[in-house]
């Protein structure tokens, strides 16, 4: 799968509180409605800015905080096709690969605001279009790129009816 | 090769030797969501017409996190789980009866069990040695319907706990000492392994809290060994029957062990915005507070309020301090009402609110004001977490909470302890 897009960048420690408020909590029930708040505490204006093929960069610990699901789905939702970070938070990275959203680790330093990435997610290999430069991430492990490819959990039991190892 | 309590039972609940990195399907013993994660779970069932529950006695629906519920949005999303539970035969926990994770192990969590909770302080049971871990919406509501869920095998960090703890230093110090030495990203994807005299020596409510934070630090697990405290709080829930030993192998093979004198800690708190941003009480001893919260999953224990009212009684909340009190189950409530807690806490000036989540997550009551600062004895900290980006969240003990209630300012609670 080869994904293409343009880089928003964030920093260390975004959580799912910033992600998905909890003041928000009523609207958990709506994630179109929910998903207009996306990012907000870390940046107002993200909903609004956000296209559809967009790709985010974080920092460290991306999705530290609670469990909840609504945080990658109203990412998915506003468009965004994949998200590199230096690291996930557990259940976020969990969650994220079981929506059908792709989280790739890489060193996310070089990458600023803006950038165009092309991205592999079989090898992990980032092509930054716009610096001429190559990363690589860490990879998938198997199990989890074929929930990805087949659109995420829920679209992977409907094809096999059970988890496919 | 030894194994760690994690490597042991993913082991028996999946029929084969793991080890760490391995990616299997694992049988489910207890599962549950509660009002935040749960309704997305039922939608998800519908969706793949897959509605039912193969387990509904141990299958756990908890409406905590909004209740009583403050909007219609909200009583709405009750009545999918109440309608639910209905249709599955799975168990409700109605508003009142408490949070998730206190529910969960006075009442349905046994040793060597597997628990998968849609809330990331599923954690919590560990204390009792099952493997409790949180995940999503859509991976419980599977659990729900298969019995089963997908898991990587983590490493396991162990953490050897001893000398005895100060004056004034309680669990939730220690585990605040510990996240703050390795960092909110420090155990991520490992299970952690609390072990020690320090850690033998401390009832089971107390070891509650040192699960409950490991996701704090991204841990996946927050394991103790079992023992006769663990015996002890099994016989007196009426589940002594389920007791069993559960400790890893003296050859169990861990990433990394960590050596942790208890007896060094002072009392902790934890400055805004990140639970890893801690200082000892010295160096925040004198901010000013507006509200002082203590419940939770972290500390809303009988222990937890024994101690708040052998400081509060016969005092009075400082006058620009808020003082909010939420028992984290009914049980807890009835039990500190007998104990006479909570007429020491209304007499203090608290407000004493249902058995539930409570200002916690910013769902209802107590959310903060622009600028004001709440010194809380819940699990974490970030930015809006207590219903506004624009509050600041500070965390400690429920003994400095409640001696900083009657200060008006984060306090050393070592002055008034005997
Ligand atoms: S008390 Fe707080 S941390 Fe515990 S389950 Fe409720 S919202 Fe989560």
């Amino acid at each position: 799968m080869i994904l293409k897009g343009k880089v928003w960048k964030f920093g260390d420690d975004i959580s799912t509180d910033h992600i998905a408020p909890g003041r928000l909590f009523h609207l958990r029930t709506n994630l179109p409605e929910l998903a207009k708040h996306v990012l907000e505490d870390a940046d107002p204006d993200f909903a609004k800015k956000v296209k559809p093929g967009d790709i985010i960069a974080g920092g460290k610990n991306f999705g530290l905080g609670s469990s909840r699901e609504h945080a990658p789905r109203i990412i998915k939702i506003s468009g965004v096709t994949c998200i590199l970070a230096k690291s996930f938070a557990r259940i976020f990275y969990r969650n994220a690969i079981n929506v059908g959203l792709p989280v790739l680790e890489v060193d996310t330093v070089r990458i600023d605001e803006g950038d165009e990435l092309e991205i592999n997610l079989n090898t992990g290999k980032i092509k930054n279009l716009t610096k001429n430069e190559e990363l690589t991430a860490s990879q998938i492990p198997p199990f989890m790129l074929k929930i990805i490819e087949d659109g995420g959990i829920e679209e992977h039991i409907k094809k096999y009816g059970d988890f496919q190892l | 090769m030894g194994k760690t309590i994690a490597e042991k039972i993913i082991a028996e609940h999946c029929g084969k030797d793991v080890k760490p990195g391995d990616i299997v399907v694992a049988k489910v013993d207890v599962s549950m969501v509660q009002d935040g994660t749960g309704p997305l779970s039922v939608q998800e069932l519908q969706k793949m017409d897959m509605e039912s529950v193969v387990n509904p006695e141990r299958t756990i629906l908890f409406l905590d996190h909004a209740s009583p519920s403050p909007r219609k949005e909200l009583s709405n999303a009750h009545i999918i789980l109440r309608k639910f539970a209905e249709k599955t035969g799975a168990y409700l926990s109605e508003i009142g009866e408490g949070v998730c994770h206190q529910r969960l192990v006075e009442t349905f969590v046994n040793p060597g069990e597997i628990v998968v909770g849609a809330d990331s302080h599923t954690c919590t049971a560990g204390a009792l040695g099952a493997f409790a871990t949180g995940m999503g919406s859509t991976d419980v509501a599977l659990a729900f319907a298969l019995g089963k869920v997908w898991l990587r095998v983590p490493p396991t960090f162990k953490f050897i706990i001893n000398g005895e703890p100060k004056k004034g230093v309680y669990s939730k110090d220690i585990i605040l000492y510990i996240i703050g030495m390795i960092g909110a990203d420090g155990a991520t994807y490992k299970a952690m392994e609390f072990t020690g005299d320090t850690v033998s020596n401390c009832s089971m409510e107390s070891r509650f809290v040192f699960s409950n934070m490991s996701v704090e630090a991204g841990a996946k697990a927050g394991l103790i060994p079992t023992d006769d405290v663990t015996k002890a709080y099994l016989e007196s829930r009426g589940r002594g029957d389920k007791y069993r030993e559960i400790h890893a192998d003296d050859d169990a093979n861990y990433e990394k062990v960590f050596n942790i004198d208890a007896s060094k800690i002072e009392p902790l708190v934890s400055l805004p915005h990140k639970v890893d941003n801690t200082k000892p009480i010295s160096e925040a001893k004198g901010i000013k507070i507006n509200q002082v919260y203590i419940g939770t999953c972290t500390n809303g224990r009988l222990e937890d309020l024994s101690v708040a009212a052998s400081i509060l009684k016969g005092k009075k909340r400082h006058p620009r301090v808020r003082l909010i009190v939420v028992p984290a189950s009914r049980e807890v409530y009835l039990n500190a009402l007998k104990e006479g807690f909570i007429e020491t806490f209304v007499e203090a000036g608290a407000n004493v609110l249902a058995p539930g989540c409570g200002p916690c997550v910013g769902v209802h009551e107590g959310a903060l004001g622009d600028g004001e600062v709440v010194l809380s004895t819940q699990n974490r900290n970030f930015k809006g977490r207590m219903g506004n980006p624009e509050g600041f969240i500070y965390l400690s003990s429920p003994a400095t909470a409640a001696y900083s209630a009657i200060r008006g300012e984060i306090s050393d609670p070592r002055e008034v302890l005997t």
